[in-house]
């Protein structure tokens, strides 16, 4: 219904949103090619253990890896939800 | 110097193909020797673009087997005499494309054509890197949407980190953004990504703006690549993608909205 469209357009432009989601995916993204290829599957594998106790989602984990004069620092980053201290039998069942 | 030219996006259907035929094309009209090269191996449709798949006999697997010579399989183009069309095969086997005859057809090939123009298959596996593997320049072709947006930033990272130039170290392959299917009313009404966002978001240089438009189904139904009719504003961008990819610099033109009547306003189109 185009008129209904036109009459209650949306007041948060579909556009905006969609550049500042892809924003923020590329910015991940980016993180995830810079460092050595084993980072995606490390970041995979943390989560696996993460997971056992918190449920938290993927973009969540950042694992950087910067070079710090002759050593490299493997900087491991994880926010956790709100509801964390929910133990996760809970998290899953709501 | 011959150069190699692959389109290439990522995502699926966002105008590789059509921007592949129209580029040759183009790049034929202007005078040079050129031949577009149909990687999507077990999915051509190159050919039907551009209206020459009943002279399909021999393609691009045949001659990296040996089965066929280059010239046995290169088809003319009907309309222009300096435009090569190199179909892909249609066997089911995805590995069929080997890196070293590749290699071997794509330096034969630089002897007599001026440009090559590779279509890449959707995707960023096997298929998509043989075609930019190669390669001297690239077109990505990207819709304003956030998938293929996305898309397009993951085939840059693959033209910097796995192509033969950045392997060996050359200069970097020179990349040219082009959008596709883009439809200015409906980046006036917030509901498309602009051509700015598109540009800040990639960061690479914008190279043409192709305004979606019915008449491209209507060129690619009747086998006539889109560059060639001069009153479609997509054949005409097409166009003028082509000079700017030899150099010329020409300003972007139908981007700008066009003013709906009230009463499609009020009913839609
Ligand atoms: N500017 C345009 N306006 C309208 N339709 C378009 C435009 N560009 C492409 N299309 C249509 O989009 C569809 C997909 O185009 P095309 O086959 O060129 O994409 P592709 O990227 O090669 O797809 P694939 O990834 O499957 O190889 C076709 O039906 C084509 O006619
Ligand atoms: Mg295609």
């Amino acid at each position: 219904m185009a008129i209904l469209d036109y009459l209650l357009r949306k007041r948060k432009k579909s556009a905006a949103v969609a550049k500042e989601r892809l924003q923020i995916i590329l910015a991940r993204e980016h993180i995830d090619r810079s460092g050595p290829d084993y980072l995606p599957e490390l970041k995979k594998d943390i989560l696996k253990v993460v997971e056992k106790y918190v449920a938290i989602d993927y973009d969540k984990i950042q694992v950087t890896i910067e070079n710090d004069g002759n050593c490299e620092i493997l900087e491991l980053n994880i926010s956790l939800p709100d509801s964390s201290t929910v133990p996760l039998t809970k998290v899953r069942k709501a | 110097m011959a150069k190699v030219i692959v389109v290439t996006s990522g995502k699926g259907g966002v105008g590789k193909t059509t921007t592949s035929a129209s580029v040759a094309t183009g790049l034929a009209k202007r005078g040079y020797k050129t031949v577009v090269i149909d990687f999507d191996v077990g999915l051509r449709n190159l050919d039907l673009v551009m209206g020459c798949e009943r002279r399909v006999v021999y393609d691009f697997v045949n001659v990296i087997h040996g089965e066929a010579s280059l010239k046995q399989a290169l088809i003319r183009d009907k309309r222009l005499a300096n435009l090569d069309i190199l179909p892909a095969s249609q066997t089911r086997d995805k590995e069929a494309l080997v890196k070293e005859g590749v290699e071997r057809v794509l330096n034969e090939l630089r002897k007599t054509h001026d440009y090559i123009v590779c279509d890449s298959p959707a995707g960023i596996e096997t298929g998509a890197v043989m075609a930019l593997y190669f390669a001297d320049e690239a077109i990505v072709v990207t819709n304003p949407e956030v998938s293929s947006v996305r898309d397009s930033d993951r085939i840059l990272g693959i033209l910097s980190a796995k192509s033969k130039r950045a392997l060996d170290g050359d200069e970097p392959i020179k990349e040219h953004l082009l959008i596709t299917r883009y439809d200015p009313n409906r980046v006036s009404a917030g509901e498309m990504l602009s051509i700015d966002d598109i540009i800040e978001l990639l960061g690479i240089p914008l190279a043409g703006v192709i305004p979606e438009s019915t008449s491209v189904l209507q060129a690619s139904n009747s086998g006539v690549p889109i560059i060639h009719d001069e009153n479609s504003i997509s054949g005409l961008a097409y166009q003028d993608l082509v000079e700017r990819l030899l150099g010329e610099e020409i300003p972007i033109r139908f981007i700008t909205p066009v003013k709906k009547g009230l009463f499609k306003r009020l009913f839609g189109t």
